[in-house]
């Protein structure tokens, strides 16, 4: 029996046993395209929660009130108040004395219900410096964002992001119109271009306030959230950290570094931070891709099993009519490695479709996220679901190979 | 010389540590062309004995020479070729891959016999031609009546074109009537020149031989021609 009619003869084999085939084709699919869907997935995610990081800039410095470690949170994160951060700290940081300083800007931050004729919404409003397009790379869409005059003078003047437009403003055109927060009217100047939503916060549901309109008029305090400085290259970025450290210190009468009363990040830091969270969670979705592996397996396993009776006699029959030992093992081989082939390559397609629509989806919807196909994935789905196929599909053969053909015809 | 040849010949089923002789020691040969019924009733070891001279079953001792040559001295690949050129099977459970058609099924053993790919279909054509199924090439075994499946068996034991056509009880599963006409086709077969071993537990069916093997526990109890051939006949004609 040559190789070309051997692989005739098991695609006659294959076609006639079309269910039986299927299902263990059906086995080998949904796990080698869950692994790929999940690794996928799984990087899509990450990608997106890191994207949102890296397009603030490597340059950014992150400024937090309380004192923190290198590694655990800082306090403020953990809801407590602290009051010791003040926007005249980064006015002096500002002051030209460090060069390598391009902007910064202070934050408040609020929730509250806002209205504007008769729309009402739910909506963050954020008190910030007038450098804030700068520091955070953002761009308006339309009007303008506040100036250092306004933000100094109270103005009562603000910025929409693209989701509290809608909200707000579903027909008219927003500019020169008025919305009012905390019974505060404040007139709008400025839309923002839609952001698109981070990992954990939706950017384009907030409204823009001058910093101290916020602080005084909303909020009634002195103090500011956090704070953010943007240096000019990322090699610089250390170096003024330092600066930066002794200039707070100074202002806060601090001489223990010990005893700091404020956090200083870079976005680097806080990447590596958020790289180490999402790596848990690829490892969760391992582990998820693993159980639905396994799964596919044991799918495979059974059909195996359940053909060995029907598969004995019929090798009894082939051995009766000439068939050797080894011609028996081949078919079967061949046969497997088609099922398990075809199986694989089904489930790559259909992972990767699955992959790519759920990346198109998301990127559509706004989301920075990025399509990742894991080689890796490929290859631990095909390897672990093809080496079931080939376990279970040979060695009843071998079995049935090995027996009288006048046992393996009446087996039972 | 013969065409089988037997001596002393023991069979045992070995099951844990219980041993069943099934063959004691039997001693016979067959000629080419002969048309034997090995007979006796169930128990009596009739089927070992054929499986052991269709080469299916190998024997505890004693000596088988098929065409002179000694069967336990042959390899495995050895004995697959010896099943697949020098001996056609027939069985009471017809053994006809299930899922595949008639034509399929009586190419199955050309394809372990490296017939040309071009002569498979022609020689399987002839052979269903030949037991009267020209109008059934496509069907599968669920789609035939049990005369039908038991002629496609037969045409399948005839497709290597070999010395020795084994049956093992080819009526049992059949009415009287498909059985009677499984049997006109293995007597016309032996007319035509074939050696055929049929084994069977029936008095009426074994008389369509030439000459009956009678066994009983394992030992032969009569070896003989087939003295009243009317008997058979008649009976045949009876249940038609």
């Amino acid at each position: 029996m040559n190789f070309y009619q051997n692989l005739l003869n098991t695609w006659q084999i294959i076609s006639r046993n079309k269910i039986r085939s299927f299902l263990t084709m059906l086995g080998i699919i949904i796990g080698v395209m869950s692994v790929v869907v999940i690794m996928s997935v799984g990087a899509g995610a990450q990608s997106l929660i890191l994207n949102q990081v890296k397009s603030l800039g490597s340059n950014l410095v992150g400024i937090l009130p309380g004192k923190s470690d290198d590694k655990g949170p800082p306090a403020s994160v953990l809801g407590i108040v602290v009051t010791t951060l003040k926007d005249g700290d980064r006015a002096a940081l500002v002051s030209g004395v460090f060069p390598h300083i391009v902007a910064a800007s202070s934050y408040v931050r609020g929730v509250d219900t806002v209205t504007a004729g008769g729309n009402k919404t739910d909506t963050n409003f954020l008190g910030t410096s007038a450098a804030y397009p700068r520091v955070e790379n953002v761009a308006l869409l339309s009007g303008r964002y506040f100036s250092d005059e306004e933000e100094k003078g109270i103005a009562r003047v603000a910025i929409l992001g693209s989701q509290a437009r809608r909200d707000l403003f579903p027909d008219a055109d927003p500019l020169g119109q008025s919305i009012k927060i905390k019974r505060t009217n404040f007139q709008i100047i400025g839309v923002m271009k839609e952001r698109g939503s981070s990992g954990f916060q939706n950017q384009d549901n907030q409204i823009f306030v001058p910093l101290s309109a916020a602080q005084k008029l909303l909020l009634g305090i002195g103090h500011i959230n956090f704070m953010r400085v943007k240096v000019d290259a990322a090699e610089n970025v250390d170096g003024t950290i330092a600066d930066l450290k002794t200039v707070l210190r100074e202002r806060h009468g601090v001489t223990n570094p010990e005893n700091d009363d404020f956090s200083v990040r870079s976005s680097n830091q806080g990447l590596e931070a958020l790289t180490t969270i999402t790596n848990v969670l690829k490892f969760f979705l391992a582990a998820i891709a693993a159980i639905s592996l396994l799964v596919g397996g044991i799918g495979i396993m059974n059909i195996m099993l359940a053909a060995v009776e029907e598969r004995t006699r019929e090798i009894g029959l082939r051995k009766a009519v000439g068939a050797t030992s080894r011609q028996i093992i081949w078919q079967f081989l061949t046969e497997t490695v088609i099922i398990t082939f075809m199986g694989g390559l089904i489930g790559i397609i259909l992972g990767s479709g699955i992959s790519i629509a759920v990346a198109v989806v998301a990127q559509n919807r706004g989301y920075n996220w990025d399509l990742v196909i894991t080689p890796s994935s490929i290859i631990l789905g095909c390897v672990v679901s093809i080496s079931i196929g080939l376990l279970f599909g040979i060695s009843p053969a071998r079995r049935a190979a090995a027996l009288n053909p006048i046992e393996a015809l009446r087996y039972e | 010389m013969a065409l089988i040849s037997v001596v002393g010949l023991k069979k045992d089923y070995i099951n844990e540590e219980l041993v069943t002789p099934v063959l004691r020691g039997l001693t016979f040969s067959i000629d080419r062309g002969e048309f034997v019924s090995i007979m006796g009733p169930s128990g009596s070891g009739k089927s070992t004995l054929m499986h052991i001279l269709g080469f299916l079953d190998t024997p505890t001792a004693g000596q088988y020479l098929f065409e002179g040559k000694d069967v336990s001295t042959l390899s495995d690949d050895e004995l697959a070729a010896m099943r697949g050129h020098k001996v056609g099977f027939v069985f009471q459970a017809f053994n006809l891959l299930p899922r595949a058609s008639a034509l399929e099924n009586i190419i199955l053993p050309l394809v372990y016999t490296r017939a040309p790919k071009s002569e498979q279909v022609i020689i399987a054509k002839k052979l269903l031609t030949a037991v009267g199924l020209e109008h059934r090439f496509h069907n599968t075994p669920s789609q035939l009546s049990g005369g039908e499946r038991q002629r496609v068996a037969i045409a399948r034991a005839l497709v290597n074109a070999p010395e020795v056509i084994f049956a093992d009880e080819p009526t049992g599963n059949l009415d009287s009537k498909s059985g009677l006409q499984v049997m006109k086709i293995l007597q016309e077969l032996n007319e035509q020149g074939h050696t055929i071993i049929l084994v069977t537990h029936e008095r009426y069916t074994a008389e369509h031989a030439k000459r009956i093997l009678q066994i009983k526990d394992g030992l032969i109890v009569k070896d003989g021609p087939v003295e009243s051939r009317q008997l058979a006949e008649s009976n045949g004609e009876l249940i038609k």
